[in-house]
């Protein structure tokens, strides 16, 4: 089935004739290519091989067997062992046996055993395959690379037993990319999506899930105007074939870019994530252009899976419509067709009969209104209520009521004048700070508080501010271990003084920061 | 509910409702006696006042629930209500607990609705008061689209005011193309400006247009649909369930009985009289237009189909 949004993914630069495929880039999806093809040649080397066997074997289909005893290793190992060597034997036997029902047990159960050995490669030293490709370097040089692979490997079990799991190799080659309709052209035009994403060309890729995404508004607006008109009429719409197949289609739709679109957010992610920005501005730009895909394809998905809702709630919609339009008892009234008895036949009368009878429609269509009625004394009030000033600047405010709040601050003008004048100590003489609180009870009991709590603000002090402001002098206490002896005070006697600041130099430094 | 509807008065049917001899406690004075007490009349005038407040809904007002419960179940008290309506000028369309007193006015009642008092301009304007009115006809259309739905007590229309712009605006055009095929040439006399069509009235005005205060353009035809439906809201007869596509609608009971028992038939008989006799089947003329009709509508308009 072609569904539409294979159409759409072909972008217009696929036909507009081959780009060669150069440089690492494109090499690089060879490579791959070369690497996931060399994972199915132990499964074609079994058919080849079995003519060396001792004994007629040729009747068995080796491959087969492979891939199932993969498939059965595959989906009976667990996450933190493996499958059971003898149990995927004894599953496999099955169809070793109807491969050649006439061959005794003994040979079917050798032949699944020799399968299972070759896939694991048990001859080799390292239980291994390898396959030799070449690429071409960044530098046109011509290199053969070894590609060593596993298809199935031994594990190490918890009871010192060994279990078998398939390798990543196996999986995505020979379980997953294997398990594909080659004839789709469908899945041809995603792969040659996902290949144009892969290889950098997001530009297209990004015009691809563009496409997709219309097509998407598309059926949700199809869709919507088709239950609109439904929940009117059911006969108004087709819903023995246009709408169902509508529906299908769609949902074929949404399936597929679903699918697709979280493939290609996972690759683009990785490819926004990990592509390193750098200096070179070309990379930069993939990157932007990778974190914009995400963006749209992100937005397709979630246009996608909204979509899919409304179509899921369409087929029981228009049951509830059919139920209630075409099964409901007839009435005994004959209604009145709107439409098609009175608006229909009015619109090309001339303007002047036709007001006859909307003005008939309105005299008796709008209800009825409660007239007001008015009372002369009202009135007389109303009409002598000098109209209210309207100004643009909106309606006056009323002259805010002031309380003046108490004045409930612990120490007064004067005293902090006081006790900032006992602080202003010389640059050069610091005091400590008992000597400062006994200065300060001479002058009020009161003021050695504010003394004591100005001294510890000190402690740290703001110099930031001071710094930003062009302060010339900062006063700092600094605790030099001595106890505080005090009656009304306990702690560090500290050391309180002035430090005086380099303003000019802090200026100097402001200017060139700025 | 459709016996109720078998005899021509739909009001009087719902009292006839319980057959034969009353039986429960009848609590009125007014069968019991067999007289009419002033409190019979206070509360026979009472239910009318209910009925005069359309979008005082019964279920939410329990003496409005108990002087209904009594309407329906005490034939003389009913009568008496209707005795109050009729002698006020108004029609009863029905009284039942889903539409309460469903009362409207009658022809030169104080309490009709003029077009002059709705529409200023509309006095003046004969191509205003003419789709003022369309309006109100265009707005029943879509919210009634079938036969059946009209008929179906059950049912609930939805509109929305762009919807029903953009189907008038689609039958107008219509019949623009077919005087187009035609060769005809639709533009009026510039001497007789009552000769022009009708549609061409409603094509010639512009959907929307731009105002200072972001408001909706009032001599737009989607000003004036938005027009009738909020004054259609404010008479009991739709109710907004929400903003999308220029305000969304959906009818209450007593919209339908108005459209139906009311307006409907007023309108056609007016039509009659003009000599034009539409024929029609029983069955809905709204049918899904051709593919690729509808794309350049308005926006959101939601209705992609005519006859």
């Amino acid at each position: 089935m072609t569904s539409p949004a294979s159409t759409d993914l072909a972008p217009p630069q696929l036909s507009a004739g081959p780009r060669p495929a150069q440089g690492p880039a494109a090499d690089e999806g060879l490579a791959r290519r070369l690497r996931a093809l060399a994972c199915t040649a132990p499964l074609h080397d079994l058919d080849v091989r079995k003519a060396n066997l001792a004994g007629e074997y040729s009747v068995y289909a080796m491959a087969e067997v492979a891939l199932a005893a993969i498939d059965l290793v595959t989906l009976n190992m667990d996450f933190d062992t493996g499958a059971d060597h003898d149990q995927i034997v004894a599953r496999l036997l099955p169809r070793v046996a109807a491969q050649a029902p006439g061959r005794p047990a003994a040979e079917h159960e050798r032949v699944a055993r020799w399968v299972l050995e070759n896939l694991i490669n048990v001859g080799s030293v390292d239980r291994g395959f390898r396959a030799v490709y070449g690429t071409f370097g960044p530098d046109g040089v011509y290199t053969r690379r070894d590609y060593d692979f596993k298809l199935i490997e031994e594990v190490p079990g918890h009871d010192g037993t060994v279990y078998l799991r398939t390798t990543d190799e196996a999986v995505n080659v020979l379980v997953g990319a294997l398990d594909t309709d080659v004839t789709s052209a469908q899945i041809a035009a995603e792969v040659k999506l996902e290949v144009l994403i892969s290889r950098g060309r997001l530009a297209d890729a990004q015009l691809a899930a563009e496409q997709a995404r219309y097509r998407t508004v598309q059926y949700s607006e199809t869709l919507r105007r088709t239950l609109e008109a439904t929940r009117r009429n059911v006969r108004a719409v087709d819903w023995l074939r246009t709408v169902p197949d509508m529906i299908a289609e769609a949902l074929d739709h949404v399936a597929d870019r679903y699918r697709h679109e979280n493939a290609i957010l996972t690759n683009i992610r990785k490819a926004r994530d990990e592509a390193e920005t750098g200096a070179d501005p070309k990379t930069a730009e993939h990157k932007r252009r990778a974190a914009e895909l995400v963006d749209i394809v992100k937005d397709c998905i979630r246009r996608h899976t909204q979509l899919q809702s409304r179509l899921l709630e369409a087929g029981p919609l228009f049951r509830a419509e059919q139920d209630r339009q075409a099964f409901a008892r007839p009435t005994a009234r004959s209604g009145l067709d709107l439409y098609g008895q009175l608006l229909a036949p009015l619109l090309p009368l001339p303007v002047e009969s036709a007001i006859r009878v909307t003005d008939a429609f309105f005299a008796s269509g709008t209800g009825l209104r409660t007239p007001f009625s008015v009372r002369v004394g009202d009135l007389v009030d109303m009409l002598l209520t000098p109209p209210a000033e309207r100004e643009h600047l909106g309606a006056e405010m009323p002259e805010p009521d002031l309380i003046a709040t108490p004045d409930d601050s612990r120490f007064s003008e004067e005293q902090l004048a006081s006790a900032m004048e006992l602080l202003d100590l010389e640059h050069d003489a610091p005091r400590r700070l008992s000597g400062l609180l006994a200065e300060a009870r001479r002058r009020d009991p009161e003021l050695p508080y504010l003394v004591a709590l100005l001294a510890v603000h000190a402690a740290s002090p703001p110099v930031g501010t001071a710094y930003r402001q062009g302060e010339r002098r900062l006063l700092f206490a600094v605790d030099d271990g001595t106890e505080l002896d005090d009656p009304e005070f306990g702690g560090a006697d500290l050391i309180v003084g002035t430090a005086l600041l380099d303003a000019v130099g802090m200026a100097a430094a402001r200017a060139e920061a700025t | 509910m459709s016996d109720h509807h078998a005899e021509p008065p739909a009001a009087w049917s719902d009292q006839a409702a319980p057959q034969g001899p009353p039986s429960g406690p009848m609590s009125t004075t007014a069968s019991g006696a067999g007289g009419v007490t002033p409190a019979d009349a206070a509360d026979a005038a009472r239910l009318v006042s209910f009925g005069l407040q359309p979008k005082l809904l019964p279920a939410r007002d329990a003496e409005y629930a108990e002087l209904l419960r009594r309407y329906r179940e005490d034939p003389a008290f009913a009568r008496l209500a209707d005795a109050v309506a009729t002698g006020l000028g108004l029609v009863v369309l029905e009284v039942s607990p889903r539409a309460g007193m469903a009362v409207t006015a009658g022809e030169d009642s104080v309490f009709a609705v003029r077009m002059g008092d709705y529409a200023r301009r509309a006095s003046a304007e004969s191509a205003d008061r003419f789709l003022h009115g369309l309006a109100h006809l265009a707005v029943a259309a879509m919210a009634f689209p079938r036969p059946e739905d009209l008929a179906d007590d059950g049912y609930i229309g939805r509109i929305t005011v762009n919807g029903v712009d953009a189907f008038v605006r689609q039958a107008c055009r219509r019949l623009e193309e077919r005087a187009d095929e035609q060769g005809d040439n639709t533009d009026p006399a510039s001497d007789a400006p009552g000769l022009e069509a009708a549609w061409r009235v409603y094509a010639r005005r512009s959907a929307t247009g731009a105002t200072k205060d972001a408001r909706r353009l009032a001599g737009s035809t989607t000003g004036i649909v938005g027009k009738a439906v909020a004054f259609l809201t404010d008479s009991g007869f739709l109710q907004r369930t929400g903003d999308d596509a220029g305000g969304a609608y959906r009818t209450t009971a007593r919209y339908q009985l108005q459209v139906r028992d009311m307006a409907g038939s007023a309108a056609m008989a007016e039509l009659l009289e003009l000599g034009v006799v539409p024929v029609g089947d029983g069955s809905a003329t709204l049918v899904a237009p051709p593919d690729g009709d509808d794309l350049d509508l308005a926006a959101d308009a939601g209705l992609p189909f005519h006859a």
